[in-house]
């Protein structure tokens, strides 16, 4: 017997994570294109889309509990909506990341950049798609994909480590830097964390697929392991 | 019953139940823990109630049927040649599907099981103590010698436990006890179930999913084979049953993918 309705609402649940995915990949590599450009309009069009990232995940958020409430969900269903309760949040605070780098282009204002970007849109990069990739496996359940995908967050870890290295240099060299070399060393952090966001995101499709909650990676640990030695 | 050594209430041994040649349930080997509630699922036909029945020897009454291997209480077979299945019956008692309770008053539905099993106390205080025993005393304080078919239908199910547990029984079987019930007199019983494990070990048969996965510590699933005999294909912890089970089956079912 096939649960026909409760199948065809949790396919339109997953459709609408890979949507706020979607929206937050966008809202990630958008955010650094902007400040790379000095583009203030594109970073206040950011915060404003992050209001309907939030609008999004609330209205999975719903759909979730009427499903839970509705169809009362067992085993691999349980596990799969609840889960998906952490993902959209996970989501959610990815994109908080992306407003952050859009506010911090704004609070800008007429400062240049202190250095060319290179490796903040590297991080950027890897990061939206370590993310999509993470969506992708959690949709298909792909256990292997999903365990795999961590081990790149320590290229994200090294690029961060390689930015605070660089931009500690020029705070040493002209503490007047201080402030524009912090605007750069938050917009990193906040891509750092988008990484270690994608980790809990594996963890979890890991957990739908075979009940088993694993941690994968200790990104935590990684990160400090490289600040200590830089 | 002998000794009270044993940490199971009930154990079962390569047991097989047979009407006539079919074997209804086989090879069951299940250990039941004292003062839990274990509920027992799957779908139609695969030898739940056959199963609980054997437990108080209600399969007794049905020509033909006899079971083969051993149900252990406190270590003692059920089916030896020398145990009164009166004695047994008086040591695991049951609820049924629907409320069964006798024409008489209130009172002597609870007395009755005490009375002819020789109770020699205080029989108002027994009667108190079941009622109460059965969250049913405050409603049914003033008017003890009230017919008990003017009780509702979630009260009566309550008096049968009431009955049941006037006798004092180790263990309470419960076949469907709250099927015939609305919501509120389920959650009820439901509530009352925690509280009687407390003092008895409890094994309820139950379709109803969420039910046992309220309920019960632990969970037996039943499902018939090729040869359409039932048998447990999985036991554990509810939680695990109905979080992460182990058998594919059992994730149908329990999913409402299957029966």
């Amino acid at each position: 017997m096939i649960r026909k309705t409760f199948e065809h609402e949790i396919q339109q649940v997953k459709d609408d994570v890979l949507l706020l995915g979607s929206m937050v990949e966008h809202a990630i590599i958008g955010s650094v294109e902007a400040l790379k450009k000095r583009d203030i309009k594109a970073s206040e069009k950011l915060i404003a889309d992050d209001r309907e990232v939030n609008k999004k995940r609330f209205e999975i958020e719903n759909q979730l509990m009427i499903l839970i409430a509705t169809q009362q969900p067992m085993a691999h269903d349980l596990r799969l909506l609840a889960s998906t309760m952490e993902i959209i949040s996970e989501l959610e605070r990815m994109g908080d990341y992306a407003k952050g780098i859009a506010n911090i282009n704004i609070r800008m204002g007429e400062e240049t950049l202190l250095k060319p970007l290179i490796d903040i849109p590297r991080m950027a990069q890897i990061g939206a798609d370590m993310l999509h990739r993470a969506l992708t496996a959690f949709v298909n359940e792909d256990v292997e994909a999903a365990k795999s995908i961590p081990v790149e967050d320590d290229e994200v870890d090294a690029l961060y480590n390689q930015i605070y290295r660089e931009l500690m240099l020029f705070v040493i060299q002209d503490p007047k830097t201080i402030e524009r070399a912090n605007w750069l060393l938050w917009v990193a952090h906040n891509l750092e964390r988008v990484a270690d966001r994608v980790t809990n995101i594996c963890e979890r499709t890991v957990f739908i697929a075979t009940g088993e909650m694993v941690e994968i990676k200790n990104s935590d640990e990684e990160f400090w392991k490289g600040q200590k030695n830089s | 019953m002998p000794n009270n050594q044993s940490e199971y209430a009930i154990e079962t041994k390569n047991l097989f139940i047979f009407y006539g040649a079919y074997a209804a349930v086989s090879e069951v080997n299940i250990k039941i823990e004292k003062r839990k509630i274990t509920a027992i699922i799957g779908p139609s036909g695969c030898g739940k109630s056959t199963l609980l029945r054997s437990f108080n020897r209600m399969n007794d009454f049905v020509p033909s049927s006899y079971v083969t291997g051993e149900i252990l209480l406190h270590g003692r077979n059920l089916y030896d040649k020398n145990v009164d299945p009166v004695q047994v019956r008086r040591k695991i008692g049951m609820v049924f599907q629907k409320p069964n309770p006798f024409p008489k008053s209130i009172y002597e539905n609870v007395s009755w099981g005490a009375k002819i099993n020789g109770f020699k106390g205080n029989m108002d205080e027994l009667v108190e103590q079941s009622l109460r025993g059965a969250a049913l005393w405050d409603e049914v304080k003033d008017k003890l010698k009230k017919s008990a078919y003017e009780l509702s239908g979630g009260q009566q199910q309550r008096l049968c436990i009431a009955r049941t547990i006037a006798i004092q029984p180790d263990i309470i079987l419960m076949d469907e006890p709250a099927s015939a019930l609305d919501p509120i007199s389920t959650l009820r019983i439901e509530e009352l179930m925690q509280e009687l494990k407390k003092n008895y070990t409890i094994i309820i048969v139950t379709h109803n999913m969420q039910q046992a996965a309220r309920v019960s510590d632990y969970t037996v699933m039943m499902m018939i084979d090729d040869k359409r005999s039932g048998g447990v294909i999985e036991f554990d912890d509810t939680k695990k049953i109905f979080t992460r089970p182990k058998d594919r089956r059992t994730e149908d079912y329990v999913t409402g993918r299957f029966g």
